[in-house]
């Protein structure tokens, strides 16, 4: 639902195809090896989390589907592997490769979600405080420091922590992924909101906003039409950026406890029920999920850096 | 470059020294104890730990037989009233000697309105002085266990709780700390030197005690390890010299590496699913629970000896009963496994009239048992497979705990030690009947049984052993055949040690009894 | 200057009184207090008796406003899990958090500013190329994971440095410290190590973006064109000139510091206030949780605000923006 309507606005933006070729965009794509890798990397990962019910050998939420004497089998090219069991399987029996598939999943949606929710909340409350200002601008604006004045990952434990006790034991695990996209992004608006308020308040006073304020535009279409186009590249690339520290918070908040539960592991899931067999010589219950994330980070943080270093004329 | 080379000779600065003294044992364990008051926190591991500080006035020997400790002799006045003869020269901690007073004082206190032990000497009534080395504990009625629960009964010095206002157990209610909640002052074979909580409690030896030590240890640093990863590490690198709950998958890495040492047997400790006995499920709806061939059922869908293979690593004990072989009132009749049937347990469901199973919330805790959470995830996933649809509820004890006890699951894992009384009366009295009084604390399903209520209550005041064992054996077949209780197994015991601990004694309560360590 | 002072102090209330609202809520709405007190066997009307004497019974304001009253004065009641003052735990959890955040931060400045000022002047070389990308590598890998690398590498295989704890520490008064002991100083490597590192990709960044800038400024260009040599411009004037936004940077980042600290702390069993942290939580051990809440607030709070009127004393124009 959120998504949607980023989509929506987002082409307005882009430039067309032939111009996209031309553009400074294009160029230093071209010119980057990395973020070309990066690039490839992330749609892999992406692509192979999405097809995870096609590609996973076995569904790793479905209890029945579980053999306990599989468990823990080594990778397939160590002796003892078994097909079809890639990476190997976990302590009750969990394939591995599906559960790193179905993890990432996991682990993508919600960071894609927190993004989304965190760009309407903060574009919107950005929007609606710098074009109107006075009092609504003070309240959102002292709502976000309060915000910002606890730390991000404090913030995120707490509210986890607190909805999960809130929240009966039967709804609780079908809740976690929404109670985890609140608790990110509960602050992580704060920051699209300040960037949009201030370039709005410099779009307001330009004269073509004066001018469609003369002949009666309404406000939303003002700010849908001329402003928020102006305030996209600096939102994509903390967005990008954004989408990493999503990803990494989730982790967190799974690999302490108050995240994605066992049953619907997520990667940060995967790796705190793996840390316990680290020194039992089954090193690929931790291994590939947290090689997995880091991966992941890894691609979209490469792949945000390039496109500020790309869109900041700045640095070139 | 002068940096890195800072930096290459701090790290090489840190190489570890093993050279700490030879009779300082430090352990790591796996969560700190409560507090320093053994009466301010119903918790058998604080117990456990503090019992190296305070003593009571029986103790369990080498091969958990009781003997004397602050008591030497007792004897029995009347039905319901024991006599014990006080041990004379014992000090406490800070130079008092121990008296008849110091009892009195102890008892009190833990029996207090306010004590989250008073259950753990049930049929205490009052306690008054015959002379400074004598007194008469007055029982409820003929009580044949006594002795048994004395032993976890720590005796504090009536003068020091008298000096410190601390005569009545902490109170967290009224926001008072106690002064035993940070200070100790026992009869023990160690003396607490120093305590952090969650970081480090410092134990040095008693040069004043009143036995003749068997141990050489000089201190004890008792350090909490939370992580079972970083536990076994630390073991590894020789930065603690004994682990007493080594996770059961570690144990093959351990047992190769030359300098530890294992020590393993089963706890008496049997781990068992209980149910949900109301009239309606927790999510609502007829609690098909209720039905004994859905019981069966669902212990026939349960494979004990792939758990016990592939979960527990081979190192459980599969169980037919709710109480380990050690314990007085069972039998290797009581205790034959029930049989592993998927395709019976199928045929018990649909003959109950649930073909296509339903749906159960499975609470268990994530901090308590051996592997507790995989045997739990195991399960249900066996229950799975013949069409049940368990919702799998795991947490640490503290978050599960108020479920339990308000009945707010519908199948739930727990285990029972029958610790410090080590008999079955234990287990009938606290688990199997049903919630009169101060029995059946446990009975979190909620079932009665008043024919089982009966046998229970006739064990309690039967004096003569034999006729009490039988007694309970009878009870105990009721609840195999009700199946009351899905027993599962009795949980490995896994302490690990460095390999120059000499001598480590290990107990089937899994106390660890420091004062028998050489090292 | 007054009134600004007073305007940024009075915000900073604002903002505390609202962290202790809701801290107050966690305490008051997560779980009944009362359930988490008593023993199993209590009666309800010893429950009850509890109830009245905790104050549950009386309105919720009324209740807020002890709540404020006895937080400013440091007492967070009882921890349910430990039984003893929460104000007490944390204060004996405190030097050790902060020992580990300041030889973190230390680490990161110490590290940090050289390879940002590398990266800076050898732009384009492949080390250049390569430092860059290993900050990137740094921001993404997760801390836990590091930890769990550092323990795995450090402790566990090559057994150079311990894997948990803090060595032995001596007591200075009501602080206590490792870094006077052997094993106090060997505890803090591994540890301190993963909590900078991403500390140090931050410092790292921002010397390099900020030396770039000022390199290209026309100060610069103009000490340049006067002859002035270009590792004096770039020491003497550019590195300089960098120096006020990292220290800013390192300011505010340390009370993130302070909280990021409880993953490191959990990895590598650091008894901080992290650590007694998420215990509370695994316990929902409310009281814990809202002192640390607030306490961790008011750090952070109370280093915004002196970096903002720091700020405002060097630069008066400040004082006059909006708010």
């Amino acid at each position: 639902m959120a998504s949607t309507e980023i989509s929506k606005d987002l082409p307005a933006t882009m430039p067309a195809k032939s111009r996209w070729r031309d553009s400074d965009l294009w160029w230093s794509l071209k010119h980057s090896p990395l973020a070309i890798a990066a690039g490839v990397l992330l749609v892999v990962l992406i692509a192979s989390a999405f097809l995870a019910p096609l590609l996973a050998v076995q569904d790793p939420y479905d209890l029945a589907a579980l053999e306990l004497w599989n468990a823990e089998l080594p990778p397939i090219w160590v002796e003892g592997g078994q097909w079809p069991y890639l990476l190997g399987t976990d302590i009750q029996g969990r394939d591995v490769f599906s559960a790193i598939l179905y993890g990432s999943r996991a682990s993508i949606i919600i960071g894609l979600a927190s993004v989304a929710v965190s760009l309407v909340v903060g574009l919107t409350f950005g929007l609606i405080a710098g074009y109107s200002g006075g009092w609504v601008d003070n309240i959102l604006m002292r709502v976000g420091d309060i915000l910002l004045s606890i730390p991000t990952i404090l913030m995120a434990i707490l509210v986890s922590a607190v909805f999960r006790e809130l929240l009966p034991t039967g709804l609780r695990d079908a809740f976690a992924p929404v109670i985890l996209i609140v608790a990110i992004s509960l602050a992580a608006w704060v920051q699209y909101a300040r960037t949009v308020r201030a370039l709005t308040m410099v779009e307001r006073s330009k004269e073509y906003v004066q001018a469609a304020r003369l002949i009666k535009v309404r406000p939303g279409k003002i700010m849908r039409k001329h402003i928020l186009p102006n305030t996209l590249t600096p939102i994509l690339v903390a967005a990008t950026l954004n989408f990493g520290l999503a990803i990494l918070t989730e982790a967190t908040l799974s690999f302490l406890g108050v995240g994605m539960p066992p049953t619907e592991p997520s990667l940060g899931t995967l790796i705190r029920i793996g840390n316990e067999y680290l020194f039992s010589g089954s090193w690929w219950i931790v291994v590939f999920p947290a090689a997995q994330l880091c991966l992941l980070v890894l691609s979209v943080n490469v792949l945000g850096d390039w496109l500020r270093d790309a869109l900041n004329p700045k640095l070139r | 470059m002068t940096r890195t080379r800072i930096f290459a000779g701090a790290l090489a600065a840190c190489l570890l020294s093993t050279a700490a003294s030879a009779e300082t044992l430090r352990w790591g364990a796996n969560r700190d104890i409560f507090s320093l008051d053994p009466y301010s926190y119903g918790d058998s591991f604080t117990i456990n730990v503090l019992n190296n500080v305070y003593e009571g006035l029986v103790r369990y020997n080498r091969d958990l037989k009781i003997e004397p400790a602050l008591a030497t002799s007792w004897e029995t006045v009347s039905d319901s009233v024991w006599r014990f003869k006080l041990r004379e020269g014992v000090t406490f901690h800070n130079g008092n000697p121990f008296t008849a007073d110091d009892v009195i004082a102890s008892l009190k206190r833990v029996s207090d309105e306010t004590s989250p032990l008073k259950g753990n000497l049930p049929a205490y009534k009052d306690v008054t002085k015959v002379d400074d080395y004598t007194v008469d504990i007055e029982l409820t009625g003929a009580y044949p266990l006594l002795l048994n629960d004395l032993t976890n009964i720590h005796i504090f010095d009536a003068e020091w709780l008298v000096e410190n206002n601390a005569e009545k157990p902490t109170d967290v209610g009224s926001n008072i700390e106690g002064y035993a909640t940070h200070n100790a002052n026992g009869t023990g074979p160690f003396v607490l030197e120093s305590r952090q909580p969650d970081a480090r409690t410092i134990f040095v030896v008693n040069e004043d005690w009143w036995d003749e030590p068997q141990h050489n240890l000089t201190r004890i640093e008792f350090t909490p390890i939370t992580s079972a990863a970083t536990r076994v590490a630390a073991l590894l690198s020789g930065e603690v010299d004994f682990v007493d709950d080594t996770p059961v998958q570690d144990l093959p890495r351990l047992e190769a590496s030359p300098d530890v040492k294992i020590l393993e047997r089963t706890d008496i400790r049997s781990i068992m699913l209980g149910m949900n006995r109301q009239p309606e499920l927790v999510g609502g709806g007829e609690n098909p629970l209720n039905d004994l061939k859905v019981r069966q059922a669902m212990q026939a869908a349960i494979d004990l000896d792939l758990l016990k293979e592939r979960v527990m690593r081979g190192k459980s004990r599969v169980a037919g009963t709710v109480v380990a072989p050690e314990i007085p009132g069972w039998s290797e009749e009581l205790d034959a496994p029930a049989a592993y049937d998927a395709e019976k347990a199928k045929a018990l469901l649909e003959e109950a009239g649930y073909p296509n199973g339903f749906e159960f919330s499975f609470v268990c805790a994530n901090d308590r048992y051996v592997n507790e959470e995989q045997v739990c995830q195991a399960i249900a996933s066996m229950w799975a497979r013949i069409g049940l649809k368990p919702k799998l509820d795991i947490g640490p004890r503290s978050v599960q705990t108020p479920k339990f006890t308000s009945g707010k699951t519908d199948v739930y894992s727990i285990g029972w030690a029958t610790e410090p009384m080590l008999d079955s009366y234990s287990i009938l009295l606290q688990i199997m009947h049903s919630k009169t009084g101060t029995a059946g604390v446990f009975n979190w399903g909620g079932w009665s049984y008043p024919e089982l209520d009966a046998l229970v209550d006739q064990a309690g005041n039967e004096l003569d052993r034999e006729k009490r064992l039988d007694l309970q054996m009878q009870a105990l077949q009721m609840v195999k055949d009700e199946v009351l209780m899905i027993p599962l197994h009795q949980q490995p015991m896994a302490w690990a040690t460095g390999a120059d601990v000499e001598d480590m004694p290990q107990f089937a309560d899994n106390k660890p009894r420091l004062w028998y360590v050489r090292k | 200057m007054l009134v600004f002072l007073m305007k940024r102090l009075f915000n900073a209330a604002i903002v505390m009184l609202a962290v202790a609202a809701m801290a107050f809520m966690i305490f008051r709405f997560v779980g009944d207090p009362v359930e988490m007190m008593v023993n199993e066997q209590a009666s309800q009307a010893e429950r009850d008796e509890l109830r009245e004497r905790l104050g549950l019974d009386q309105g919720v304001v009324t209740q807020f406003g002890r709540f404020v009253v006895s937080a400013t004065q440091g007492d967070f009641g009882i921890s349910y899990r430990n039984q003893r003052e929460v104000s007490s735990l944390i204060a004996e959890r405190f030097p050790s958090t902060l020992e580990l955040v300041l030889v973190a931060t230390i680490l990161s400045l110490v590290i940090g500013i050289p390879l940002g000022v590398v990266t800076a002047i050898h732009r384009g070389k492949w080390y250049t190329e390569a430092l860059q990308f290993g900050s990137i590598i740094g921001v993404s890998l997760p801390s836990f994971v590091v930890g769990i690398m550092l323990i795995l590498i450090f402790s566990v295989t090559l057994g150079w440095a311990p894997a948990f704890g803090r060595g032995d520490v001596v007591d200075l008064g009501w602080w206590s410290t490792g870094l006077l002991t052997h094993s106090g100083r060997a505890a803090l490597i591994l540890p301190s190590l993963a909590l900078a590192l991403f500390q140090i990709t931050l410092v790292m960044r921002l010397v390099r973006a900020e030396m770039l800038e000022t390199m290209r400024t026309d100060f610069i260009k103009f000490a340049r064109a006067r002859g002035v040599p270009a590792r004096v411009v770039q020491f003497r004037h550019a590195l300089r000139n960098c120096l006020m936004p990292v220290i800013t940077m390192t300011g505010m980042q340390f009370g993130n510091l302070i909280a990021f600290a409880l993953i490191t702390e959990t990895v590598f069993q650091w008894p901080g206030m992290g650590l007694l942290f998420i215990q509370a939580v695994t316990f929902v051990d409310i009281p814990v949780m809202a002192a640390y809440l607030c306490i961790v607030s008011f750090i952070f709070v109370a280093l915004n605000t002196l970096v903002d009127v720091t700020y405002a004393v060097v630069d008066p124009r400040l004082r006059h923006q909006g708010h």
